[in-house]
C-alpha cells in the first residue's frame, strides 16, 4: 500500500504525460500480481467497496487528537484526508501512537511511551489486503480495520488510503494511460489492451500473465465488449488535397454530437446485453436508458448520439443539458430524447467486419439498420460529391446539400477512404475531419495566468474580453473567454515577455494586464461557437477558444464588441446549463 | 518587588525590548542597540548602532549589507555571560542555520530566553540546539500545528538522487532560502555521496563561500554561467525559492523544479508553487519538537512571537503552561531575501 502510495504522489505532482507513464511503467514491471492488478483497477475506477463517510474519520482522529487541534489543523490544510494523514500519530512518529504532543489529555509523552511501543512493528497492509478486506467487511467493523491500517502506514500511505476509502482517489492519470503502460510491459499497443479489457476483473491476473507472454490472451467473456474507435485527421486545405482522389473517398457529414459505440449481445444464459460506450471505452449505458432499449441487436455499431426532437438533429447545447444531469428522470427522456446515427458497422451476429473495406462495411450497414427499424436508430447519410470544389460547397452550406434542417448540428464533413479497414487508433490516411470554418472575435487580453508543467515560467493562459456598453455609458471590456493554445513556442515567448512588461497588478500565479481603448494587446480568438452561461460576467460563453493569430498591429479600441457574440448565440440558442462538462467531443 | 518577566522584556514598535539592558532583539526597524539571533534578513537588519551577536552572525550581516551595517559590534561567545545594563546575556546555540542563537536574559534570578528561529533536527551546518532552562520561554511557531511532522532528511535528499537516476537527460531545480537552506542541503548532498558539482544561482554565491570558509566542506559549488545553462543535462542547480519559476530557470534543459522547504509538507502548498518535486526540509522546528522543547526548558510561561500561534498557545492551555501570542509583524518573510537576477529581466 505504501508503494502504491507514493506512485501516486509521484503522479499527482508530474505534469509530463511521458514521464507518467515511465513511473506506471517501473511500478507495474516491479510490483507483483494481485497487488498492481488492484492498482490497475484502483486508476481505472474497477474498484467497489463500501466507502467510508467523512464523519468516521473525523471520529477516529478525534479519539486520538485533540480536537480543537484537529480543527486548527483542518482549516489550514484544507482537505480532511490529507489532516488526518498528516496529524495521524503513526510508526513514523518517534513518541509512538498516543504521542503527549497530541492527545487530549497530555497524557504519554517521550518517557511514557505508547502502547505498541515495545511490540514489534505493525503489520503494513497491502493494497490487495485493503481492497479485499474492504469488499467484505461489515459497517460496523470498517473503523476497526481503518485504524489498523493508519497506525501501519507511513503519512502518503495514510493519505493515499483515506483517499481511496472516502472515494476520493485523483490519480493524475487517465484510465487509458494506465492500460497503455500494461500494454507496454509487453510492448502491446493501448488499443490491444482495450480490446481485452472489458469482462476482465481485477486484479487482472490473466492480463498481466498475457502482456508478459506467460499466458493466452485473455478471451473476453462480455458478451458486449467495446472495440476501440477509428478516429480521423484534420485536413490541411493547402497540402492534403493535392494528393487525394476524390473518387477514393465517401463523403459524410461530421455531426455535432458525441461519438459512440452501441454493442449488443447474449450472455451464458441467453438474455440481452445493451452496452453504450463513449469514444474512450466508458460505459455510459445508464445515462441512457432510452437509447440502451433500442439495442436488441448482436453487434456493434459505431455512430454518433445526438438529440432528435420531431425528427430533427438538435444543437449540441441540448444534447449538453442531457449530458449534465446526474439523475436519469423520466421528465428529461421525454424533453431529450437520444437518437443515434450510425455510420459504421464493426461486428455483426458474431462476424467482425473491420477488416472489411469501407464500401463493403457501409453496404452492411445501411441493410443492418435497414432491418433493425428502430426509430431511435438511423443512418448518416452519405454526401455526394465529384470534386473537392463540390464538397467544399457542401461543408460551407450543408442545407443546401441535403441536410435541411438539421444543418445546425453539423460541424463539417468527413472523408472516408473506399477501401480501407477499420483500424483502431487514428492512422493517418484513411479517414479525414473537415470542419467548418470558425467563428473569429478580436479581443483584448486582460488577464494571464503562468500554465503547467513545460509551461510554468511562462504566462501561456489568456482571459480575453470584448466591448460593450459600460454602466456608465461609456465602453468597457467585459471577459468573455480564456485560450491557451493556437499559437508557437515562439510565440508563446513573445506573448510572456509582452505580459510581464505591462502587468498592471498581481494575483498569486494572475496577473493582469494594460487593457483599455488606448493600450492593450488584441487577439484573434477563434472559437467554434456561444453557449449562454450564468457563470460569466458577459453572460456567454464559447467552445473551443483558441488564439489564432495574435493582432500586434491592431488597436484595442478597435476589437469586437458583446453584439458579434450575442447574434451568433441567438442563432443557435438554447439555455444551457452553468459549469457544462464536454464529455466525448473530440473526434 | 520582586522582578517580573515584563521588566525583562517588553513589545515596542521595533520588536521585543529590554527596558532593564536598553537593548531591542530583533528590531525590525534601526535602533541604537540591537541583540541578534541570526542572520535570516527578517531578523538581522542593516543601520542599527551597536550590534551583539555571534561572530558567525556578525560576518554573515557583513557580506550581506557590507561592512558598516551598523556603527560598532560585538562578538558573543556562546555560553558566556555578557553583562548588558543592569542584565546578564548568554548565547545558546539554536540549530536555525550557522550562528543562530539563543538570548537569555536574566536578572535578580528571572530568566527569559528568546529562542529567535530554532529547530531540533539535525544539520551538519550548524551547532545542534540547547535547551537552557527558563521562566519564560520565547518561541516562534512557524510550523505550529501538529500537521506538521518533518521527515528524516536523509530521505528527502534520496528523494531528489532517485529523480537525478531516473531521468538523467533533466536539469533539477531547487528553490532554497540563500542562507542556511542551501548549504543545509549541499551538505546533505555530500553525506549522501553526490560528489558532482552543484550549481548556485548568482545570489547564493557570497553566503556559500562565507559557510566554506566557516569550514564547511561542500565540495565544487561553480555558479551557473547564462550560456551554459542549456548544457546542463542532469545537474542539480541551487536558487531562491523565487527563480523556480523565473525567467532564468526556462533555458535549463527540461527542467524538473523542485522545491526544500518545510511547507512542502502540504499537497496543496507544493501544487500553488507548481513545484513537481517537493522536498520536505524545513530549518524550523516541527509540531513534536515545539512541544518537547517547551517542556525541556520548564518555562512557565510560553510567549509566542509569530506564525501558527493558536494551536500552540492552545497547546500550552493544555498542558497547564500560561501562553500568549506576541502577533510581532515583519518575521517569517524569507523568501523577499532572494532579488532576481538583474540582467533576467527580458531574457
Amino acid at each position: 500500500m505504501n508503494d502504491f502510495a507514493h506512485l501516486l504522489d509521484r503522479l499527482a505532482y508530474e505534469p509530463r504525460r511521458n514521464a507518467k507513464l515511465r513511473l506506471l511503467q517501473d511500478y507495474f514491471a516491479r510490483t507483483p500480481d494481485p497487488e498492481r492488478g488492484y492498482a490497475l483497477a484502483a486508476m481505472t475506477g474497477g474498484l467497489t467497496f463500501r466507502e467510508a463517510k467523512p464523519a468516521l474519520i473525523r471520529g477516529l482522529v478525534e479519539e486520538r487528537v485533540d480536537p480543537t487541534l484537529f480543527r486548527l489543523s483542518h482549516n489550514y490544510v484544507g482537505d480532511l484526508a490529507e489532516t488526518a494523514s498528516l496529524i495521524w500519530p503513526g510508526p513514523e512518529d518517534p513518541a509512538g501512537p498516543g504521542a503527549a504532543h497530541l492527545s487530549p489529555t497530555g497524557e504519554g509523552g517521550p518517557s511514557e511511551p505508547g502502547p505498541g511501543h515495545n511490540n514489534p512493528p505493525p503489520h503494513v497492509p497491502t493494497l490487495a489486503e485493503v481492497v479485499e478486506t474492504l469488499a467484505e467487511t461489515r459497517k460496523a467493523d470498517l473503523p476497526r480495520h481503518l485504524a489498523t491500517w493508519l497506525d501501519a502506514l507511513d503519512e502518503t500511505g495514510r493519505w493515499a488510503l483515506l483517499k481511496l476509502v472516502t472515494g476520493n482517489l485523483r490519480v493524475g492519470v487517465s484510465a487509458r494511460l494506465a492500460k497503455t503502460a500494461v500494454g507496454a510491459l509487453g510492448g502491446h499497443e493501448a488499443d490491444a489492451v482495450e480490446e481485452v479489457w472489458h469482462g476482465l476483473e481485477p486484479p487482472y491476473a490473466t492480463l498481466f500473465a498475457w502482456v508478459e507472454g506467460r499466458g493466452e490472451r485473455p478471451e473476453t467473456l462480455n458478451p458486449a465488449p467495446f472495440r476501440p474507435p477509428m478516429l480521423s485527421h484534420p485536413i490541411e486545405e493547402e497540402s492534403d488535397f493535392d494528393k487525394l482522389e476524390p473518387e477514393a473517398f465517401s463523403g459524410e457529414w461530421k455531426w455535432d454530437g458525441i461519438r459512440v459505440q452501441l454493442v449488443g449481445g447474449r450472455d451464458r444464459a441467453g438474455a440481452q446485453v445493451a452496452r453504450i460506450y463513449s469514444r474512450t471505452g466508458e460505459d455510459i449505458s445508464g445515462a441512457f436508458p432510452d437509447l440502451a432499449e433500442a439495442v436488441t441487436f448482436t453487434g456493434a455499431l459505431d455512430g454518433e448520439l445526438l438529440i432528435l426532437r420531431e425528427g430533427r438533429v438538435q444543437s449540441f447545447n441540448v444534447l449538453q443539458q442531457r449530458l449534465n444531469r446526474k439523475a436519469v428522470t423520466g421528465k428529461l427522456l421525454d424533453e431529450f430524447p437520444a437518437h443515434v446515427r450510425a455510420y459504421d458497422l464493426l461486428t455483426a451476429e458474431g462476424e467482425d467486419l473491420r477488416p472489411l473495406p469501407f464500401a463493403e462495411r457501409r453496404a452492411r450497414l445501411e441493410a443492418f439498420v435497414a432491418r433493425l427499424d428502430h426509430a431511435r436508430i438511423d443512418i448518416s447519410p452519405l454526401v455526394p460529391f465529384a470534386t473537392w470544389e463540390d464538397l467544399a460547397a457542401a461543408r460551407a452550406d450543408p442545407a443546401s446539400v441535403g441536410a435541411g434542417e438539421d444543418a445546425d448540428a453539423i460541424e463539417g464533413v468527413m472523408l472516408k477512404r473506399l477501401n480501407s479497414a477499420y483500424l483502431p487508433g487514428r492512422p493517418k490516411g484513411p479517414w479525414w475531419k473537415w470542419k467548418r470554418e470558425p467563428h473569429l472575435v478580436d479581443a483584448v487580453m486582460m488577464y494571464a495566468q503562468r500554465g503547467h508543467g513545460k509551461r510554468s515560467s511562462f504566462y501561456s493562459d489568456y482571459t480575453f474580453g470584448v466591448w460593450r456598453e459600460g454602466p456608465e455609458g461609456g465602453p468597457e471590456l467585459v471577459p468573455v473567454g480564456k485560450a491557451y493554445h493556437g499559437f508557437t513556442d515562439a510565440e508563446l515567448a513573445k506573448l510572456d515577455r509582452y505580459v510581464r512588461n505591462h502587468t498592471t497588478k498581481r494575483f498569486g500565479p494572475v496577473r493582469e494586464v494594460e487593457y483599455g481603448p488606448d493600450r492593450g494587446l488584441v487577439l484573434e480568438i477563434a472559437f467554434e461557437g456561444v453557449q449562454r452561461s450564468t457563470r460569466h460576467k458577459s453572460g456567454v460563453a464559447m467552445r473551443f477558444p483558441r488564439v489564432s493569430r495574435i493582432r500586434w498591429d491592431k488597436p484595442a479600441a478597435e476589437a469586437d464588441r458583446i453584439e458579434l457574440l450575442e447574434r451568433i448565440l441567438a442563432r443557435g440558442e438554447r439555455e444551457i446549463a452553468p459549469g457544462a462538462t464536454l464529455i466525448g467531443e473530440d473526434t | 518587588m520582586p522582578l517580573r518577566a515584563s521588566d525583562l522584556l517588553t513589545l515596542t514598535r521595533e520588536g521585543l525590548y529590554c527596558p532593564l539592558g536598553r537593548f531591542h532583539v530583533d528590531p525590525t526597524w534601526p535602533v541604537p542597540r540591537a541583540l541578534i539571533t541570526h542572520g535570516h534578513a527578517d531578523h538581522a537588519r542593516s543601520g542599527h548602532g551597536s550590534v551583539l551577536a555571534t561572530p558567525e552572525t556578525l560576518r554573515i550581516m557583513a557580506v550581506r549589507y557590507g561592512e558598516d551595517f551598523c556603527t560598532t559590534r560585538q562578538e558573543a561567545r556562546l555560553g558566556e555571560a555578557i553583562r548588558v545594563g543592569d542584565v546578564t546575556v548568554r548565547f545558546a546555540p539554536a540549530g536555525h542555520v550557522l550562528g543562530s542563537a539563543q538570548i537569555a536574559i536574566e536578572a535578580e534570578g528571572v530568566r527569559v530566553v528568546v529562542s529567535g528561529d530554532y529547530k531540533r533536527a539535525r544539520d551538519p551546518t550548524c551547532l545542534p540546539f540547547e535547551p537552557v532552562p527558563c521562566d519564560v520561554f520565547i518561541t516562534e511557531a512557524t510550523f505550529g500545528l501538529p500537521v506538521f511532522r518533518m521527515p528524516d532528511t536523509g530521505e528527502e535528499v534520496a528523494k531528489l538522487l532517485a529523480s537525478v537516476a531516473l531521468v538523467p537527460e533533466r536539469a533539477h531545480i531547487v528553490g532554497a532560502y540563500a542562507l542556511g537552506k542551501a548549504q543545509r542541503v549541499m551538505a546533505l548532498l555530500r553525506e549522501a555521496g553526490y560528489d558532482r558539482p552543484i550549481y548556485l544561482h548568482g545570489a547564493m554565491e557570497k553566503l556559500t563561500e562565507l559557510y566554506k570558509r566557516e569550514g564547511l566542506a561542500l565540495g565544487e559549488t561553480p555558479k551557473v554561467v547564462a550560456a551554459e545553462r542549456g548544457q546542463l543535462h542532469g545537474a542539480i542547480v541551487l536558487c531562491p525559492p523565487s527563480a523556480i519559476q523565473d525567467l532564468w530557470s526556462r533555458k535549463f534543459p527540461d527542467p524538473v523544479t523542485s522545491f526544500a522547504s518545510g511547507w512542502m509538507r502540504v499537497r496543496a502548498r507544493a501544487r500553488q508553487k507548481g513545484v513537481e518535486l517537493p522536498l520536505v526540509i524545513s530549518d524550523h522546528s516541527d509540531w513534536p519538537d515545539l512541544c518537547r522543547t517547551i517542556r525541556e526548558t520548564g518555562a512557565e510561561e510560553v510567549w509566542v512571537t509569530h506564525g501558527q500561534e493558536d494551536a500552540l498557545v492552545h497547546w500550552c492551555g493544555l498542558q497547564g503552561i500560561r501562553a500568549k501570542p506576541l502577533h510581532l509583524i515583519g518575521y517569517g518573510d524569507d523568501d523577499t531575501e532572494a532579488p532576481p537576477e538583474p540582467a533576467e529581466t527580458a531574457a
